[in-house]
């Protein structure tokens, strides 16, 4: 299987000016690859860094150690090193991020918000409008809410509209960030299938989710974080 | 926001540096600007960022350094070296200016669609028809209704003259627009609305665009690429979610965990 993504001796701390300069160590020495139409889950507890992980593979966070090697067609990419504008290039072809919460954009109405990756991906806005709707369907939004701004919306509706965003547009690599946290059964369901379909068109996915039953079904794999800690090493 | 199609920066900056008298205004600030791409500058009062861009703009000639552009022709032309001629004729076709008082960047005396209109006589439109028509339709795109096209700008709204001030900017078709606080001293409600329509409309025209804004919000929401500026230098630059989420040197800090959560 064809390696999409390989993370190579990668660390991270953070040092907060503000505290003394104290330095809180993060992650150190993260090695671990992912191949095309797998799903890798990042398990360990809350505080182990495993959001940094994925915020740093993102290119949201900086990696101050090591690389993050992306394929992209026959190229790779450092995400570590990349410039600014190649990190937002790979953010529009390359790596989707499936996070919990919606930044609302003030006056862009829920199925803009979704179809916005796909059109970003050169999709016609009748096509990016369409699928869009299907997904909030799927994802059981309302129909009635579809044409509204998400500003309003419950955080339950928030979060789908935000799932349906992050599923979208066609990326070889995924990373979810708690997709399914607090959402019901029926909902929970949905987002597996998603995942299965991502899967089954080769996308490599690294995931953090903390429902043992999604876990069970969609995780090829588990890493554990803590052997990546950074209190142990030192 | 999809860009980046081209790998010829639009825009080179090389230490650029301004003193008034001994004070220093910025100092050695370098960076490309790249089609498409929104740059924002942040700091606080003080910090240099207006000074930095009046001396992009050509507005305010640099002690040292030099800052190069690329012509509609695609040659790289260093900007303090154009005849004045050619430097005005850059500022009322290829490059917009905001401003954040909009009466500076408007003739108050002047009908909304005159205000629209002068840019493009100023390159050569002469047919009143299809000025007034393309008027119309800009003034229709920053949301002013046609029955205002009339009216001078001394009887708009704040937010009314801001966004005509947009139109009049944009109508020539600019590549690169300079933007001074844009949503400064608006109501929230009238900023929210600016800033969605500037969102789209540098979208739509893959605008590159240079912001100063203190406004750690509007950055997030309209740019690419932050540099965050400090007594004259820039302190730390990079993806505007990156700085603002993982911000390294302690003013820039400061500045994220100042902001209010709401």
């Amino acid at each position: 299987m064809a390696v999409r993504l390989y993370l190579n001796n990668v660390g991270k701390s953070f040092t907060m000016h503000l505290q003394g300069g104290a330095v809180i160590p993060v992650v150190e020495k993260v090695e671990f690859s992912v191949n095309a139409g797998e799903c890798v889950v990042l398990g360990g507890p809350s505080g182990a860094g495993k959001s940094s992980i994925l915020k740093m593979i993102y290119g949201n966070y900086r990696c101050d150690d090591g690389q993050i090697l992306v394929t992209v067609d026959e190229e790779i990419v450092n995400v570590a090193s990349a410039e600014p504008r190649d990190v937002l290039r790979l953010r529009d072809n390359t790596i989707g991020y499936v996070s919990q919460f919606l930044r609302t954009i003030p006056r862009v109405s829920a199925e803009d918000v979704v179809a916005e990756p796909l059109i970003a991906q050169g999709a016609g806005e009748e096509e990016g409008l369409e699928t869009a709707r299907s997904l909030l369907a799927r994802l059981n939004v309302p129909e009635r809410l579809w044409t509204l701004p998400p500003a309003t919306f419950s955080g339950g509706e928030q979060q789908r509209v935000n799932i349906a965003r992050g599923f979208i547009a066609h990326y070889p690599i995924l990373l979810l960030d708690e997709p399914t946290a607090s959402l019901d059964a029926a909902n929970r369901a949905v987002v597996v299938r998603l995942v299965q379909e991502k899967k089954e068109q080769g996308v490599a996915m690294v995931g953090i989710l903390h429902d043992q039953d999604v876990r069970e079904e969609i995780a090829d794999r588990i890493i554990d974080v803590t052997s990546f800690s950074a209190d142990v090493a030192a | 926001m999809s860009v980046f199609q081209s790998d010829d920066p639009l825009l080179q900056v090389r230490n650029v540096t301004r003193y008034y008298g001994d004070r220093i205004g910025c100092s050695e600030v370098s960076f490309d600007l790249w089609p498409g791409e929104v740059l924002a500058i942040v700091g606080e009062s003080g910090s240099g960022k207006t000074t930095l861009l009046n001396c992009l703009s050509t507005r305010l000639a640099p002690t040292a350094g030099a800052i190069e552009y690329r012509m509609r022709d695609g040659s790289m032309r260093n900007l303090y070296q154009l005849t004045e001629a050619e430097r005005r004729l850059l500022m009322r076709t290829d490059w917009g200016f905001v401003h954040q008082n909009a009466a500076e960047g408007l003739r108050m005396t002047v009908s909304a669609g005159a205000n629209v209109g002068e840019r493009l006589m100023a390159i050569g439109d002469r047919h009143y028809g299809k000025i007034r028509s393309t008027a119309d339709d800009w003034l229709g795109r920053v949301e002013i209704e046609s029955d205002r096209i009339d009216d001078d700008p001394r009887s708009f709204s704040g937010g009314m003259r801001q966004r005509l001030q947009i139109a009049r900017n944009l109508v020539t078709r600019p590549r690169l627009v300079f933007m001074d606080e844009p949503t400064g001293g608006l109501d929230v409600s009238v900023q929210a609305r600016l800033l969605d329509l500037l969102r789209r409309l540098v979208a739509d025209l893959g605008l590159s665009v240079v912001i100063v804004t203190h406004d750690l919000a509007v950055a997030r929401l309209l740019s690419h690429r932050i540099m965050v500026m400090r007594h004259g230098n820039v302190i730390e630059s990079g993806l505007t979610d990156q700085v603002l989420d993982d911000p390294r040197e302690p003013y820039t800090q400061l500045l994220v965990s100042s902001i209010l959560q709401v």
